[in-house]
């Protein structure tokens, strides 16, 4: 600046908004420089076993005028929101709007989930990619019931998911186990890990348990890593057979009956990718019947009622830890079975695959999805699955963003894209008016 | 419905004999004995930081309290301590249920799902542990329509059945206080022990509450204790009051007594000007 | 007999490290009630810069130990505390008043979003950095083998002690410990005696990004190691010393940072190196288990 500008004396409730806005935004750009200038302005690379530092000034520049122009944008933007809301709040009807057309994008996403290998046939890729959106799907809604419905912080989520695979991976290796016994074997030995864990710590305050159960993960990783004659070490488990076509395996082997020999059909290796997706497909389904089921039965709502206020439950006669109990271990359970089919699709498992960054973006697609909502799981598993295959800067910047999401989601809108919540029973009965002579005076 | 209300009309009910809770270096409540009957009011009334909330957090398990028992006559489960149980068990086993001086409803539930909530033991053991309930069997279907019936009929006595399916977050002050007895009623107590329930009410809304209680002990025979600050409501429909100042209890008996007793007015005015209302 | 007096000093060198972070854990958990998930990552932050600093000293040629460690601290803690701000303004203090669930999942974001932000912008290798205070004390000589007590080992453990009681002395006995005891116990009343809670909470945050950057800074000249992950287990051990200690209690952070230090060092050279972190994580579980309220904290009473 080369005039200083004169001082002027304005009480702030009467300062211009704009001028009001230029400052604000002026304090985070320089904030952001204040950030900016260790991390993007320097930072160190190795010269043949010497760091030297190296400066990256137009970087730092850019980053700061994006934060003020960011900040200054986003300002007008939330006026504009504050002022659309308090009109949509005078506006709300009384009784809670129901939202048909959630129902139906529901119907309309299965039936696309349905056809997807037969309308994109001979694309593996896609196929492909859709199993693992499936399978982050799964883990979603599993993880749902911990952290959306009965409101526990849940970071070690992929334990349960390593627990999964490692059973199918040393049961079907060892004694010859196949996917569809292993299945309710694993899901019971999830569940008793989720009880096992979650006995203890559950009577403990939200953030204890949180970095409890982060400390669990961590644990599982360890033994899985360091105790080699058990799990085969940071190697893993290898040569995991497939699952079959009740019985009849997928190869081109002509020695016995396979798929295709069967249902004389030229072998290919397509049809396993397709039978792999529409059996995640209906693990997926069944997962999602079953939790929608259990949360209108009084298990799920005293699931909700925990969440909301576990001294009121008490004073209510509920023993909150079973209750909480009873959705770790369900939740648990439903990330066995994902393990079970992660295991078998992959023929191979290494404790790689269940680091915490896989925890936080099974959380990630929890929070990104809205708490409790089924249908914003799908949504966020989609986007986090597809937005890394987009391009390899979106995989490098994946984490990145999943992090920042995470706390603007929970910012701006907690309930997370969908954050509908439909009640769990209703009246249904025409409210009658009530009598003068009825009610409180009866 | 299911529990036909038992009768304890008459009988003593909660047994609190010589309870003392400290807390550190600050007793709460000193010696404290009491006789609570079956489906009458009792009134515990005091200045702020007498101990009355702590009082109830002692009863229903939310203290463990430092010495003294309370015993719950239960007609059908006999003498329980109280001391003793976790504070599940209280309202689960004993009967004993309580409101919140701060209400504590489940704010994104709505009003219906909160008082479904209530009788949430008796949906399980029905649902068999969600394995009936899954598979959509007969006996939880039933226990289910009884337990919407029963929410049904404690929301039409509290007019609250208008307003059944929004949730209870968004409600009026007043309203939540209706919901917060609905819901306790809803777990069939024996001793209802309610915390200033008529805090923040209008005068209109307190006097609904008066009678509220009226036909709640007389017509269902629920035994209510009673923390209030109003008299209005405290004097009008206590059968019995118990004044608790610093923990201890300076005055027990009917709301007459209470009214003309010089240690109650003491307490209330402050030694000087209860002098000076003696002298004149 | 030398190994064992090899690891005592190891790790009690190790648990200061960890005492110092658990401080910053306990500070900021004691005004807002709460863990700072990403309380482990400013403190990876402020190693990285000491890298940088350290790296462009030596470039400069300032080679003076004192007055190279001196610049490194003051720039760490300053670029660290500012971080620390930002992270309360940006993941805390828009979720006041919001849910239990919301500020801890913003955590967890914010802590995510700065590991990985340091993956991206200083390279995910291990940064190497030579040796800025060499060399020690030889202690003695025991069946050949030699018990070191290396001066970065002596430093560390009398800037742990010393910022103790400088912090000690600042909760408990100035206006400024007083105003942040007052938050801890009831917000709405502190801010209406007239006391600034924001600025309270900030400045609270700050001071324990400036003791995660003083760790950052002693860890970094101690190993001569870092790279952008180390803040993910540092975290969960300091936090663990900081329950073991008693949240909310200074000086048990201390405690439980040198005890989970003995514990992690002793495991490692007797037990099974693999295996030293399961101890910390085994103590974490069995603390909250049966004594939640650490070895010197005060029993929390349930409010209802």
């Amino acid at each position: 600046m080369t005039t200083p500008a004169p001082i002027q004396f304005t009480p702030t409730h009467q300062m211009p908004a704009m001028l009001a806005r230029a400052k604000d935004a002026v304090g985070v750009a320089l904030v952001s420089l204040l950030l900016g200038i260790p991390m993007i302005g320097l930072h160190t690379v190795d010269q043949g076993g010497v760091l030297a530092v190296m400066t990256r000034w137009p970087w730092l520049l850019a980053f700061v005028v994006a934060m003020f122009v960011g900040r200054f944008v986003m300002q007008f933007a939330l006026d504009h929101v504050k002022l659309n809301k308090a009109k949509r709040e005078r506006k709300r009807p009384e009784v809670a709007a129901r939202r048909p057309w959630l129902t139906w994008l529901g119907r309309a996403l299965l039936g696309f989930a349905v056809v997807l290998p037969i309308a994109f046939s001979g694309n593996r890729y896609v196929v492909d990619t859709a199993t693992t959106v499936l399978i982050y799907v799964m883990l979603g809604w599993g993880l749902n019931v911990v952290v959306g419905l009965a409101g526990l912080l849940d970071l070690g989520y992929v334990a349960f998911y390593a627990v999964g695979a490692y059973t199918y991976g040393l049961l079907s290796t060892h004694f010859g186990w196949g996917f569809w016994e292993t299945l309710p074997v694993a899901g019971a030995l999830t569940a008793s890990f989720g009880i096992l864990l979650g006995w203890p710590t559950l009577r403990l305050r939200g953030d204890y348990l949180a970095i409890v159960t982060l400390g669990f993960g961590e644990i599982i990783r360890l033994i899985l890593v360091n105790w080699t004659d058990f799990s085969g070490g940071p190697n893993g488990v290898t040569s995991i057979p497939r699952p079959t076509f009740f019985g009849l395996p997928f190869s081109p082997s002509t020695d016995e009956t396979t798929f295709s020999s069967f249902f004389h059909l030229d072998y290919s290796a397509d049809h396993r990718v397709i039978f792999l997706y529409y059996v995640i497909l209906a693990l997926a389904l069944l997962t999602n019947l079953f939790v929608s089921r259990l949360r209108k039965l009084p298990v799920g709502i005293a699931w909700e009622a925990v969440r909301e206020d576990e001294v009121a439950c008490k004073a209510l006669g509920m023993n909150v830890t079973n209750i909480k109990l009873s959705a770790f271990a369900i939740g648990a359970m439903l990330g066995g079975f994902a393990g079970v089919f992660f295991a078998a699709r992959q023929g191979f498992i290494s404790p790689e695959s269940f680091v915490f960054s896989e925890s936080a973006t099974i959380l990630a697609i929890v929070v990104l999805g809205g708490m409790g909502s089924q249908l914003g799981v799908v949504f966020a598993s989609v986007l986090l699955v597809l937005l890394p295959e987009l391009g390899r800067d979106f995989s490098e910047y994946r984490m990145l963003l999943f992090g920042a999401a995470m706390i603007l989601i929970m910012v701006w809108r907690p309930g997370g894209l969908i954050a509908h919540r439909e009640p769990t029973v209703k009246l249904g009965r025409a409210p009658s008016p009530v009598p003068a002579n009825q009610g409180a005076q009866a | 419905m299911s529990a036909p209300t038992m009768n304890t009309a008459g009988q003593t009910l909660l047994e609190v004999d010589s309870l003392t809770m400290r807390f550190g270096g600050l007793t709460a409540i000193n010696n404290l004995s009491l006789n609570v009957p079956g489906g009458k009011i009792t009134s515990i009334i005091g200045p702020n930081g007498a101990g009355k909330t702590t009082f109830f957090n002692c009863l229903t398990g939310f203290y463990k309290p430092t010495t003294g028992s309370v015993r719950m006559h239960h007609p059908e489960h006999g003498p329980l301590a109280l001391e003793q149980m976790p504070s599940y068990h209280v309202a689960r086993k004993a009967g004993v249920v309580r409101t919140f001086q701060n209400i504590r409803l489940f704010p994104n539930m709505t009003v219906l799902e909160n008082l479904i909530v209530a009788q949430h033991n008796a949906l399980q053991h029905a649902s068999r542990f969600s394995l009936a309930g899954l598979f959509g069997r007969a006996g939880y279907k039933q226990a289910r329509e009884a337990a919407l019936t029963k929410a049904e009929m404690w929301l039409t006595r509290l007019k609250l059945l208008d307003i059944a399916d929004l949730a209870a977050g968004n409600l009026s002050y007043g309203t939540q206080r209706r919901i917060e007895i609905a819901r306790a009623l809803c777990v069939d107590p024996l001793l209802l022990c309610l915390d200033e329930p008529a805090a923040g009410l209008n005068p209109r809304e307190s006097a609904e509450l008066n009678e509220l209680l009226l036909y709640l002990s007389r017509e269902h025979h629920k035994g209510i204790l009673l923390i209030e600050h109003d008299m209005n409501v405290v004097m009008r429909v206590s059968d019995h009051i118990c004044v608790l100042n610093f923990g201890n209890k300076i005055a027990e008996g009917t709301p007459e007594q209470i009214q003309n007793d010089p240690n109650v007015i003491k307490a209330y005015l402050g030694e000087d000007e209860a002098d000076e209302k003696e002298a004149a | 007999m030398g190994q064992l007096i090899q690891q005592l000093i190891n790790g009690l060198t190790l648990g200061a490290v960890y005492g110092l972070i658990a401080l910053g854990y306990t500070m900021v958990y004691g005004i807002i009630g709460m863990i700072n998930f990403a309380h482990g990552d400013i403190y990876m932050v402020s190693a990285i810069i000491a890298v940088t600093v350290l790296t462009l000293l030596g470039s400069l040629g300032i080679a003076a130990i004192p007055l190279s460690l001196l610049i490194t601290l003051a720039v760490a803690i300053f670029f660290t505390a500012v971080y620390g701000w930002a992270v309360e303004r940006v993941a805390y203090r828009p979720l006041r008043g919001s849910t239990r669930l919301a500020p801890l999942i913003s955590a967890i974001g914010m802590s995510i979003f700065l590991q990985n932000m340091v993956q991206l912008t200083q390279g995910a290798r291990v940064k190497p950095i030579a040796a800025l205070l060499p060399g020690g004390f030889e202690l003695f000589t025991q069946n050949g083998f030699t018990v070191h007590l290396a001066y970065t080992q002596i430093l560390i453990v009398i800037t742990t002690v010393l910022l103790l009681c400088v912090f000690s002395y600042l909760i408990t006995r100035t206006s400024f410990g007083r105003q942040q005891r007052a938050c801890e116990q009831d917000r709405t009343m502190t801010s209406l005696l007239g006391i600034n809670v924001d600025r309270t909470i900030s400045l609270t945050f700050v001071l324990g990004a400036a003791l995660a950057a003083v760790a950052g800074v002693m860890v970094t000249v101690y190993y001569g190691v870092v790279d952008f992950s180390i803040g993910f287990v540092a975290g969960i051990k300091a936090f663990t010393a900081a329950v073991l200690g008693g949240v909310g209690s200074l000086p048990g952070a201390v405690l439980g940072g040198l005890i989970i230090g003995l514990i992690e060092s002793f495991w490692g050279a007797y037990l099974s190196p693999a295996y030293s972190d399961l101890g910390t994580f085994g103590i974490l579980i069995l603390v909250l288990m049966f004594r939640p309220s650490g070895l010197l904290g005060r029993p929390e009473v349930e409010k209802v």
